[in-house]
C-alpha cells in the first residue's frame, strides 16, 4: 500500500510541475496576475508530493519491504538502519527521487524568499523550475519507477544488499550535499532564462540571483569535498582524486559556478559582462544536468556507474537537448538586447575577474575535453581509449595556476581602473615572500621540484594578499567584526583555497607509501614510523565477516622505539552480495595521515598479508580548505546588503503595481 | 555568428552523446582477435587426474565461457548456456576462473553443466593470459585454434542470436 501512495504521490507531483511549468509563464508574458499566483502554490504542492513519494521509499526501505524491486535490489534486512534509510537513494531510481525531491525544495525556498521580486519575475523564474522539474518527474515515472513491485513467486526472500562501497557514514551526507548544489545552479538558471525572456537584464537581476547561486556552490563545494575524502578512506587506494567521468561530471559545474559567482558580482556592481553572466549561468546548470547524463546514461564507464541502460540515457539526452538546446536558442535570439554597461580600463577589478573567468573556463575545457575524448573517439570509429590522471595532471595544473595567481589580486584592485605602480608597491612584499617559499623551501624537503615551488609560491600568495586585504580594510580604524559578511566570505572562501593548494602541493609531491609483505611480528618502516604487524582475528559485523588486522605503529624506522598507536584496518566479505571491501585504517592529524591497509592474504592460515602503508603529510588541509569555501560561501550569501535589499525595493515594487 | 557558438557547440555534442548511447565503453576489443589463442594445459573440475587444452579442440569451432562460482552475471546467461548445451549448436568449455571456495563442482551438479569440460583455472594465470577483464566473457576459436570474436557480459537470447549465430555461420 505504502509504496502505491508514493507513485500516485508522484503522479500527483508531476501534475502540479506542469501546472507550474505552464500557467505561470503564460500569465507572466501576458501580464496576467492571477495566472502567476498559480506559480508558488503549485510549487510548494509540487514539494510535498515528492516529499510523500520520498518518504514512502524510505518507508519501504526501513521497513524491508522487498516487495519493492528497487528495495530488493538495493537492500537487505541485516543492513544496519542507517544505511536501509540511506539506501534510498543508492540506487539509480532513488538518487533521481532525491534529484527531483532537491529541485522542489530548491523552487519551494524561491517561492518563500522572493517575496520583494516582481511578480511576474517569480512566476517566470518558478515556471522555469517547473519545467525542469516535469522532465525530471517524467523520467522517473517512465523510465526509472522507484515503487514497481516483484509479485508473488516474484518476491525474493531478502534483499541483494547495497552496494558494500556505499554503506558508509560518508555516504549519508555526501549525495545529498552535492545534489543541493548541482540542482541549485537551476535557481541562477532560471534566473537568467526568465530575465532572458522580461529582456530585463540589470543589475538588479545579478543582485537577486547572486546568494542562490553562492549558496548553491558553497553546498557543491562541501558535497565534492565530501566526495573526495570518502574515495579517499573507502577506496583503500589512498587516493582521494581520480579524474574518474563522476568526479569531473561534479568538478565542472563547480569550476562554471565558480566563474559565475565572480562574474554575477562584476555585473551587479557595475553592469558590465550581463551575456558573459548570463551564458555562464546557463553553462553551470547545463554542466550538472550533463554530469547526469553521462553518469545515469552509461556513455562513460566509471567505476562509480550504476544502473546502464539505453532508453534511460535516450530519455535524458532527449531532456538535455530541449533544455540547454532551447535556453542556448534563447540566449543567441535575445543577446543583442544585452547593452554591456559599465566601462572599464585593461587594469582594473572587472578586467582582472574577467580574465580569472576565461582561465576557469579554459581549464573548464580541459576537464571537459578529457572527459568526453574517449566517447568522441569511439563515436568516430577511431579506436578505444581511455584518459587517465597523467593527461588532467599534465594538462590541468598549468591551466589553473594562474587563476590563482589572479586571485591574489582581483580583490585589492579598484573598480574601473586600477594603477599598476601602485598595485606593484602594495603587493611586492607578498610577491618576494611567496616566490622566495617557493624556491626555498622545496630545498629544505626533499631537494627542489618546480610543482612542489610553483604549488607553495600560490599558495603563500594566496594567504598572503588575504592578509593585506584584511590589513587595507582595518588601516583606517574600525572592527574585524563590523567588516561585511560579503568581505569575510570570500576572505576566508580565498584562505581556504591556499589551505587547499597547499595541501594538494604538499601529499602530491611529498608523501610516501610503501606496499609489503608481512607475517605476524614483522615489521616495516615509512617516513620515521616503524609498523609491526600482529596478526588478524576474525571479527563480525551486522551484515558482513571482517579478518581485522592490528598493526602497532612505533617512533622511528628501526623497531624498538616508543610504541605510539595501533591501527585495525580490515578486510570485510558482504554476507549478501559476497563482495570483499577494503577498510583502511587512518590515524589522522593536523600535519599527517598515516594510512593502512590491508590487501589480499598470502596464504590460506591468513597469517601472511600484503600491506599497504601510506604517509600523507598535510592531506587534511585540502578538506580543512574546502570546508572554509563552503563557509564562506554561505557567509557572502548572508551578507546584509541582501537582507537591506529585500527591506528596500519591496514598497517600490508594491507601488509599480499599484500603478 | 558569435551568439550562436554555444548552440552550435552543443548541438555537435549531442550529436556525438547520441551515438556513444549505442556504443558499449565495456568492451574493449581483444588484442587477441585473429590470433592464435594462447595455450594452457589445467586439470578439469571434478577430474582432477585429467586436463585440458585447446589443442584438444583442433578441427572444432568451440566457444570458450570464462565464468566463476561468485560470478552473479554468470547465473544469469547459465540457462541460456544450458539450453545451447541441449541444441548442441557449438562445444563450449567452460574456464572456472578464480574459484577459491571451490564451489564450481559443487554448483554445476546442482544446477546442471552447459560445458563439454571445466578447465580449473585457480590461479587466474590462464585468464591474464587471455586477457579476461571480468565474468562472464566468451571467446569464439576457430577450427584452426585462432580467436574469432570476443563477448564480454552474459549471453542471453538476443546476444546469441545478433552476435554469436552470424560468426559460428561463418565459421562452419
Amino acid at each position: 500500500m505504502i509504496p502505491e501512495l508514493g507513485h500516485f504521490a508522484l503522479i500527483v507531483a508531476l501534475l502540479l510541475a506542469l501546472t507550474q511549468a505552464t500557467l505561470p509563464l503564460i500569465g507572466a508574458q501576458r501580464g496576467n496576475l492571477t495566472l502567476m499566483a498559480v506559480a508558488r502554490p503549485a510549487a510548494q504542492g509540487q514539494f510535498v508530493f515528492v516529499a510523500i513519494a520520498f518518504g514512502c521509499l524510505a518507508w519501504s526501505f526501513l521497513h524491508n519491504d522487498f516487495s519493492v524491486e528497487n528495495v530488493a535490489r538495493n537492500s537487505f534486512s541485516q543492513l544496519p538502519e542507517i544505511y536501509r534509510f540511506t539506501a534510498t537513494w543508492g540506487s539509480h531510481e532513488g538518487s533521481m527521487l532525491l534529484w527531483a525531491l532537491i529541485l522542489a525544495f530548491w523552487t519551494t525556498a524561491v517561492s518563500v524568499f522572493s517575496r520583494h521580486l516582481p511578480d511576474d519575475m517569480v512566476a517566470r523564474v518558478i515556471g522555469i523550475m517547473g519545467l525542469v522539474s516535469t522532465g525530471f518527474l517524467a523520467f522517473l515515472l517512465t523510465t526509472s519507477n522507484p515503487f514497481l513491485r516483484l509479485l508473488g513467486d516474484a518476491m525474493p526472500a531478502d534483499g541483494r544488499d547495497m552496494n558494500p562501497l556505499l554503506q558508509d557514514p560518508g555516504m549519508v551526507i555526501h549525495p545529498p550535499m552535492l545534489y543541493m548544489g548541482y540542482v541549485g545552479f537551476s535557481v541562477a538558471f532560471a534566473f537568467a532564462i526568465a530575465a532572458l525572456l522580461s529582456g530585463r537584464l540589470d543589475a538588479a537581476w545579478a543582485r537577486w540571483s547572486r546568494p542562490w547561486t553562492t549558496v548553491a556552490w558553497a553546498f557543491l563545494s562541501a558535497g565534492i569535498a565530501l566526495g573526495s575524502w570518502w574515495a579517499y578512506y573507502e577506496l583503500g587506494w589512498g587516493g582521494w582524486w581520480f579524474w574518474d567521468p563522476t568526479e569531473n561530471a561534479s568538478f565542472m559545474p563547480w569550476l562554471a559556478g565558480t566563474a559565475l559567482i565572480h562574474s554575477l558580482a562584476v555585473t551587479e556592481k557595475r553592469g558590465a559582462f550581463k551575456a558573459w553572466t548570463v551564458l555562464l549561468a546557463l553553462t553551470a546548470f547545463s554542466l550538472s544536468l550533463l554530469g547526469t547524463f553521462l553518469v545515469r546514461s552509461g556513455v562513460l564507464s566509471s567505476v562509480h556507474a550504476f544502473a546502464t541502460d539505453p532508453a534511460r540515457g535516450a530519455f535524458i539526452l532527449g531532456f538535455l537537448a530541449v533544455v540547454i538546446g532551447g535556453s542556448l536558442a534563447l540566449f543567441a535570439w535575445r543577446a543583442p538586447k544585452m547593452l554591456t554597461g559599465g566601462r572599464f580600463n585593461w587594469f582594473s577589478r572587472e578586467a582582472l575577474l574577467l580574465s580569472n573567468n576565461v582561465v576557469l573556463l579554459a581549464a573548464l575545457g580541459t576537464v571537459l575535453l578529457g572527459t568526453l575524448y574517449p566517447l568522441l573517439i569511439d563515436a568516430l570509429g577511431m579506436g578505444k581509449i581511455s584518459v587517465g590522471p597523467p593527461y588532467f595532471n599534465a594538462v590541468f595544473v598549468p591551466v589553473i595556476a594562474p587563476a590563482l595567481f589572479l586571485m591574489g589580486i582581483g580583490p585589492l584592485a579598484r573598480w574601473k581602473e586600477a594603477s599598476l605602480p601602485d598595485m606593484v608597491a602594495r603587493l611586492k612584499w607578498a610577491l618576494a615572500i611567496s616566490l622566495a617559499t617557493g624556491l626555498l623551501l622545496p630545498l629544505t624537503l626533499k631537494g627542489f621540484n618546480a610543482w612542489a615551488s610553483l604549488g607553495f609560491s600560490l599558495s603563500v600568495w594566496i594567504a598572503l594578499t588575504v592578509l593585506i586585504g584584511f590589513r587595507e580594510r582595518l588601516k583606517n580604524g574600525g572592527r574585524l567584526a563590523a567588516l561585511p559578511r560579503a568581505f569575510w566570505g570570500m576572505q576566508l572562501a580565498h584562505f581556504g583555497m591556499a589551505l587547499g593548494v597547499a595541501g594538494i602541493t604538499l601529499v602530491a609531491n611529498y608523501q610516501t607509501e610503501r606496499d609489503v609483505r608481512m607475517n605476524v611480528g614483522d615489521h616495516a618502516g615509512l617516513a620515521g614510523y616503524t609498523f609491526t604487524f600482529r596478526g588478524t582475528t576474525d571479527h563480525v559485523g551486522p551484515n558482513y565477516r571482517a579478518a581485522r588486522g592490528t598493526i602497532e605503529v612505533s617512533e622511528g624506522e628501526k623497531p624498538g622505539g616508543k610504541k605510539l598507536f595501533v591501527l585495525h584496518p580490515e578486510k570485510r566479505i558482504y554476507n549478501a552480495s559476497g563482495m570483499a571491501m577494503t577498510e583502511a585504517a587512518i590515524d589522522p592529524n593536523f600535519f599527517r595521515d598515516v594510512y593502512v591497509a590491508l590487501g589480499e592474504p598470502l596464504n590460506d592460515q591468513a597469517t601472511t598479508w600484503v600491506v599497504r602503508i601510506f604517509h600523507k603529510p598535510f592531506i587534511n588541509w585540502l578538506w580543512i580548505g574546502a570546508l572554509f569555501l563552503a563557509v564562506g560561501g554561505f557567509l557572502a550569501a548572508s551578507d546584509r546588503r541582501y537582507r537591506i535589499a529585500v527591506q528596500a525595493t519591496a514598497p517600490s515594487n508594491a507601488a509599480a503595481q499599484g500603478a | 555568428m558569435k551568439r550562436w557558438l554555444p548552440l552550435i557547440i552543443f548541438a555537435v555534442l549531442v550529436g556525438f552523446f547520441a551515438k556513444g548511447l549505442f556504443l558499449n565503453p565495456r568492451e574493449v576489443p581483444s588484442p587477441f582477435i585473429g590470433k592464435a589463442a594462447p595455450a594452457f594445459t589445467l586439470p578439469m573440475v571434478g577430474q582432477a587426474d585429467k586436463t585440458f587444452s585447446p589443442a584438444d579442440m583442433k578441427g572444432k569451432v568451440w566457444l570458450l565461457n570464462v565464468w566463476a562460482p561468485w560470478c552473479v552475471s554468470c547465473r544469469q546467461e547459465h540457462g541460456v548456456l544450458m539450453a545451447l548445451a541441449q541444441s548442441q549448436p557449438v562445444p563450449i568449455v567452460g574456464l572456472n576462473w578464480k574459484d577459491k571456495a571451490r564451489e564450481a563442482e559443487q554448483l554445476l551438479a546442482q544446477a546442471g553443466s552447459p560445458y563439454l569440460a571445466v578447465p580449473d583455472d585457480l590461479s587466474g594465470k590462464t585468464g591474464i593470459d587471455y586477457g579476461v577483464t571480468g565474468t562472464p566473457e566468451t571467446y569464439v576459436i576457430d577450427k584452426a585454434g585462432i580467436v574469432r570474436m570476443k563477448h564480454v557480459g552474459p549471453i542471453d537470447e538476443k546476444v546469441w542470436k545478433e552476435k554469436f549465430e552470424p560468426k559460428l555461420k561463418e565459421l562452419n
